[in-house]
Formats: structure tokens, sequence, C-alpha cells
């Protein structure tokens, strides 16, 4: 999709004031590209040059545990920070069009089902924080989105996110990061089709169904260089907030990989018990966090035994169902509403652990 | 000149609204900045993200803190 954009970019928003903004703007792009192309030639790099770190200058053995686990640390730290970089950046150019605004006139006069789906599409590139919560679900109604459209939003939003994704796919693979993506997707439309089919319109607060809002605010256009700078700031907060957990997180995961022996977790968090998936959907419920934060305990609890279905069933009841979040969006629905949406996502999230742990 | 900053009081509504007050005593201008928290109010600017700033009624910015250098523009 940028890259389409990068072309209309081109003839578009470049044209006016071409004479004033084309160097700058060439420039920019020039300079984007010779970093990519740094980017990926440091990126081939990371992996001898941990070998070589580890087993080389440190000559460290490769079958000891300390050599794998700093041969570990060495290669996955640069790794997953610059993952991060580039799809930070990238989801930054993404977020710069898919504003909140343009998502809810995109999503209204969409009906149900296939509404469900873009909605829980648009909740993983939306720019959104938790205290946007209340105001985004007032423009969604007001613009005569359906509830349960609504909710696949309001669910997706925080459940699949970007340092989630690049997160797992760094320190656990593609396959689960796809497991995780598609589960978190598949519960949000789930969920919220389900949610729409309950008719809980009168639990929204009245005051909520008496506003008469204007038409969504139109913001000037922004100018290439100006996507290009909002996607630079992302990286800087972003990457800024999360490379601490980042490294402590690996830093565990090395420790982890080389000395905890494997199987100590199994009892509690095995495939065998019935009730670990119940119980882990329960702790995670009051625990916040984001996703940063838990996906290094996840590791942590997947080398340790625990398993798959029940892990992937608390990291998403830690992201999806967490208690400020409720109470945040208790402004605007009652009680048995805010009840509905934890029994309905609680039960999915369920479901998957389920799932996971019959089939893997 | 009047400005508006709207946010419920999250990080970023509060830095947006520390930016605005700097652009403004940068600027030397004499501007009213208020800040808006009720979730009625912002939506009837149709503004359904935070933060957001208001100029003389103008919609800036919606959903992202902005710099100084971009308060600033809208300044002159």
């Amino acid at each position: 999709m940028s890259e389409r954009n990068d072309i209309s970019c081109a003839c578009g928003a470049g044209a006016p004031k071409a004479d004033k903004n084309g160097a700058g703007l060439g420039r920019i792009l020039l300079l984007q590209v010779l970093a990519v192309a740094a980017w990926y030639v440091l990126y081939l790099q990371l992996l001898p040059f941990a070998n070589w770190f580890a087993y080389g200058l440190l000559g460290l053995d490769p079958a000891s545990h300390f050599g794998a686990a700093v041969q570990f640390f060495v290669y996955d730290t640069p790794k997953v920070l610059m993952l991060l970089l580039l799809v930070v950046y990238g989801v930054g150019i993404l977020r710069s069009f898919v504003t909140v605004n343009w998502t809810r006139s995109f999503l209204a006069g969409k009906r149900e089902s296939a509404g469900n789906v873009m909605a829980a599409l648009l909740g993983v590139v939306t720019p959104f924080c938790s205290c946007s919560a209340v105001p985004l679900f007032i423009g969604f109604m007001t613009a005569g989105i359906p509830l349960g459209v609504t909710f696949s939003f309001l669910i997706a939003a925080p459940m699949v996110n970007e340092i989630a994704l690049v997160l797992l796919y760094g320190l656990l693979g593609w396959k689960i990061a796809a497991l995780y993506f598609a589960t978190g997707i598949t519960i949000a439309v789930v969920a919220g089709w389900v949610m729409g089919r309950m008719r809980l319109e009168p639990y929204v607060e009245d005051w909520v169904r008496e506003i008469r809002a204007g038409e969504a605010a139109d913001e000037p256009r922004m100018t290439w260089k100006a996507r290009f700078a909002y996607a630079l700031d992302s990286v800087r907060d972003i990457v800024g907030r999360v490379w601490k957990f980042v490294v402590l997180g690996i830093a565990a995961g090395a420790a982890i990989h080389g000395y905890v022996p494997e199987g100590q977790l199994a009892v509690i968090m095995g495939g065998d018990a019935w009730w670990s998936v119940p119980l882990s959907v329960l702790l995670g419920i009051p625990m916040y966090t984001n996703a940063a934060g838990v996906i290094p305990v996840v590791e942590a609890l997947l080398g340790k035994g625990a398993a798959l279905g029940t892990t992937l069933a608390f990291m998403m009841s830690v992201i999806a169902l967490s208690f400020p979040e409720m109470v945040i969006l208790r402004k605007v629905l009652k009680p048995r509403l805010i009840a509905a949406f934890i029994l309905v996502v609680g039960c999915g999230i369920l479901l998957v652990g389920y799932l996971f742990n019959a089939v893997i | 000149m009047k400005i508006l900053v709207m946010g419920p009081g999250c990080p970023k509504c509060e830095q947006t609204e520390k930016t605005v007050r700097d652009a403004v005593a940068e600027a030397g201008i004499a501007a009213d900045i208020e800040k808006v928290k009720d979730f009625q109010e912002i939506a009837k600017y149709g503004i359904f993200s935070t933060p957001a700033v208001v100029i003389d009624g103008e919609v800036k910015v919606v959903g992202r803190a902005p710099s100084k250098k971009d308060v600033l523009d809208w300044l002159k």
C-alpha cells in the first residue's frame, strides 16, 4: 500500500509546490532509499557478527550454556530493535493517512459482517491511545456505525499491534507471529459480530446517544514532508519508550535459552490441565501493561514449558481486557454492556487457548 | 485569538498544551488558551481523537501532539 502511495505522491501532493518543495522531497526520498539499503546490509551482518563476537572474539564454546546465551543476546537485541525501527516508521507513514476521522467516515454506512472485518483490520493501524477510547466511541456512534462494528475496532486496536508482532516475530518466529495476528483479528471480528447480535444499544449511556456531533473535522492535508516527520516522530516516541523492555526481555530470554531447564511450568500452564486456560485469562485481566511489557514474559513462560494456547490466552487477556480501559469506557457504557464485552471477548480468548493447546 | 486544546488529560494532551503555551509565548501574541476536557464539547467540533488543537474555530490538528514549529506556523 505504501508503495502505491509513493507513486501518487510524486504527481499529487508534490505538484502544487514543485519548485519550493520538490527538491527537498526528492532529497528526503533519496535519503530514505539509502537508509533502507544500509539497514538491509547491516541486518545481514547481524548473525555473522554475533557468531564472531561470542565464539571468535570472546572465544566462548558454541556448545556451552554461556556461549549460547551470549550469542543469542548479541544477535537478538539489534535484530529486534532494527525490525522495530523499520516497522514503526512504516506504520507511522500509514497512520498519517488512516486517522481516526478518516476511519470513522470510511466505516460509516458499512454493514455488519464486512464492517466487522474492516473495523478489526483498521484497528491495527489507526493511531489510538486508550485515553482516546471515549471520543472515538462517540465518533463511531454519531456516524451511525453499528455497535458491533465499533467493538470489533475497540478489541483489535489494543490486541493486535505492530510492536507485539515484531517482538513475536523476532523472539519466537514468524509462525507464532502470524498465529497471533490471525487469532487476534478473528476474535475481534467474531466478538464484535456476536455483540452486534445481542442488541446492546440501550446499554450505551443516554447522553452519548443524545449528542449531535458535527461533521468530522476537516484537517488540513499533510504534506509528504510532514508525513515523514510524523513517522520519524513516532519512531522516536515508541522505540524510545519500549527499547528498555525489549533489551530486558531479550536478556531474560537469553538466560532462559542458556540455563533454565525446560518443563518447569508444564505442571501449571501445560496443555494437560483443563483449568490452566481460564486461570491464565483470570490472572491476565487485572494486569495492565502494553505489548512490549508482556511479550518478554510470554517468551519466558514458553521457554519454561508452558503450553502455547495457555500462554497466548494469558497474553491476549492482558492486552485486550485491561481493567483501566474498562474504567475509561464506563463513561460511555452502562455496566451491563461492559459485562457483555468482557464475557464475549473472554470466551473468544478461552476458545483460542483451548484450540491451540489441542492442535499444537 | 482563541486557542482550544482538546483532551481529557492524557500525557500527550498535557504535552500539547505546554507546546501551545510555549509557542504563544515565543511568538509574543496575546492569545486566550483554553483546555477542553468535556467529551460532548470536543465532539461538537467533529473531533473524535485527542489531543486536538482548534484556533479561532478552525481545527488545526487531530490525534497527535503538534511540534512547536507547527504551532508557530499556525499562529502566523
